[in-house]
């Protein structure tokens, strides 16, 4: 299996085969980051853009660590202090960056399909850092990569993944990659946030507004968090009612399988979506997902880094 | 086509020469290593490492190293499969005999050299080849080799050890056959 792709812009068109790769690849790459000297050279003289049209702290820090990792320079590009403020387009900035000679451009945008319309012109490499409520690829890779860890792999896994899912590419995201590889998705949270219409994504998508059966079933659960900035109308009265119907506390997690994982993409609200006795608990891989999303940063880095055995392909 | 270089009885001839001319070169065995490079070098040096060892009479530790991050073609050519790399030792201090199935430009030995460094500081880094087909591109030799051979740029050169799932044999093979 070849990696052939330019650009990382969507987990949903990636095949079954790309998503194996991409996880054998971070596990090579998770072990590079136990090591004495945790630098490899693999991207020497090459360059990094963190395009950060909307602000994200954990995901860009994630990525300049990747990049660093791999021996490339890095620099970041945050539209609160940049040209965008003054009115050049997102296609400009990007030729502005390609004349500097950018390797790799990871661009954040609130605009669902941005970093689709910059792949239609780049001469460099394009990753979706998550445009809008579209896709997080990298979240959802590291999602899945989380998951073949603990479980050896997904096939059969009964995932619930729990929130804000109308606003959420990391949802979606999780969506794509887990149908992909056999698993089966429950979404649950407010009949607001999770529409039925997601049952139509694909007949191994179904949604619950039952709480209590939707844990219980999970082999995996996956929490959101209640994205307020994305939403243009109130889904729910209040934080403290969405707290007492959704959030996960002591009484909620007695529901969930002592074998499952409980997952959340951070940041946590704790109290919100979370209470902390479950966040700090035995069952929780929240921390090892950061750790997992520097290894799986620098697999998506280094897979698209390499020569395309068919030119350009994509 | 295809020619036999090396048929089993005759590897397992070459592997205990190799096994006796290390340790003949380094008498002083506390600190001797072997580290195979991925995925040929790997088996071998787990093979040279169980005569090797009988012959000193105490275990000889082998680890396995991938170059792929290493390497000065990453670029150029489609990402490179990345196989484990487990030593499980400290290379510092080591007298370390890099193992690999085929010596041929010379650049997965250099990106060798670049990974061991990373890791330690051994105190001597040697190599250890099954086979030698020349075409050198970087000035690096050998200091145990199994067996020579000239070969064209045409041609390529099929190591399949047992561990592989192979028959034990090493072929010279037409590239285009």
């Amino acid at each position: 299996m070849n990696w052939n792709r330019r650009h990382l812009l969507d987990v949903r068109s990636l095949s079954a085969d790309e998503l194996r790769l991409l996880l054998s690849t971070a596990k090579a790459f998770k072990a590079v980051s136990t090591r004495a000297i945790k630098k490899v050279p693999a991207l020497r003289g090459k360059t990094v853009v963190n395009l950060f049209v909307e602000p994200s702290t954990r995901t860009r820090i994630s990525f300049e660590l990747a990049a660093q990792r791999l021996s490339a320079d890095v620099i970041n590009f945050t539209a609160e202090a940049s040209s965008l403020k003054k009115g050049e387009t997102l296609k400009d900035t990007l030729r502005n960056l390609e004349a500097l000679n950018a390797d790799f451009v990871i661009l954040r945008h609130g605009a669902s399909g941005a970093a689709h319309y910059l792949a239609r012109f780049a001469r460099c490499h394009i990753i979706n850092a998550g445009d809008g409520a579209h896709e997080h690829p990298t979240q959802g890779l590291l999602d899945l990569f989380t998951i073949f860890e603990h479980k050896g792999g997904v096939e059969g896994l009964n995932v619930t993944i729990l929130g804000d899912i109308l606003y959420s590419r990391v949802a979606r995201s999780n969506i794509w990659a887990l149908l992909r590889l056999g698993a089966r998705v429950t979404l649950c949270g407010p009949s607001t946030l999770v529409p039925k219409v997601f049952e139509t994504l694909h007949p191994g998508v179904r949604v619950s507004w039952d709480l209590e059966s939707a844990l219980r079933d999970a082999d995996v659960v996956n929490l959101l968090r209640i994205q307020h900035e994305r939403q243009r109308v109130s889904a729910f009265p209040s934080i403290g009612e969405y707290a007492s119907l959704f959030g996960i506390n002591a009484t909620r997690a007695g529901w969930i399988r002592p074998d499952a994982l409980i997952m959340h993409p951070g940041p946590i609200n704790r109290g919100v979506e979370i209470e902390s006795s479950v966040a700090d608990g035995s069952q929780s891989v929240i921390l090892e997902q950061v750790t997992n999303g520097l290894a799986v940063r620098m697999a998506v880095l280094f897979l698209l880094n390499g020569g395309q055995s068919s030119e350009l392909a994509q | 086509m295809s020619l036999v270089l090396l048929d089993p009885v005759a590897m397992g001839r070459v592997v205990g020469r190799m096994a006796h001319e290390i340790a003949e070169r380094n008498p002083d065995t506390s600190s001797l290593c072997l580290v195979g490079l991925q995925r040929g070098g790997v088996a071998l040096a787990h093979r040279i490492s169980e005569v090797l060892s009988e012959i000193v009479g105490h275990a000889i530790p082998v680890g396995a190293l991938d170059v792929s991050l290493y390497r000065d073609d990453l670029g150029r050519r489609v990402a490179p499969e990345i196989r484990p790399t487990e030593v499980p030792f400290d290379p510092t201090e080591r007298n370390i005999v890099l193992v690999d199935d085929v010596l041929f430009t010379g650049r997965t030995t250099r990106a060798a050299l670049d990974a061991l460094s990373d890791m330690g500081r051994p105190r001597r880094i040697q190599l250890a080849v099954l086979v030698d087909r020349g075409h050198r591109e970087l000035p690096i030799r050998a200091d145990f080799t199994g067996k020579t051979v000239a070969t064209t740029l045409k041609q390529t050169i099929r190591v399949r050890l047992l561990e592989d799932g192979g028959d034990d044999t090493v072929c010279v093979e037409d590239l285009n056959s």
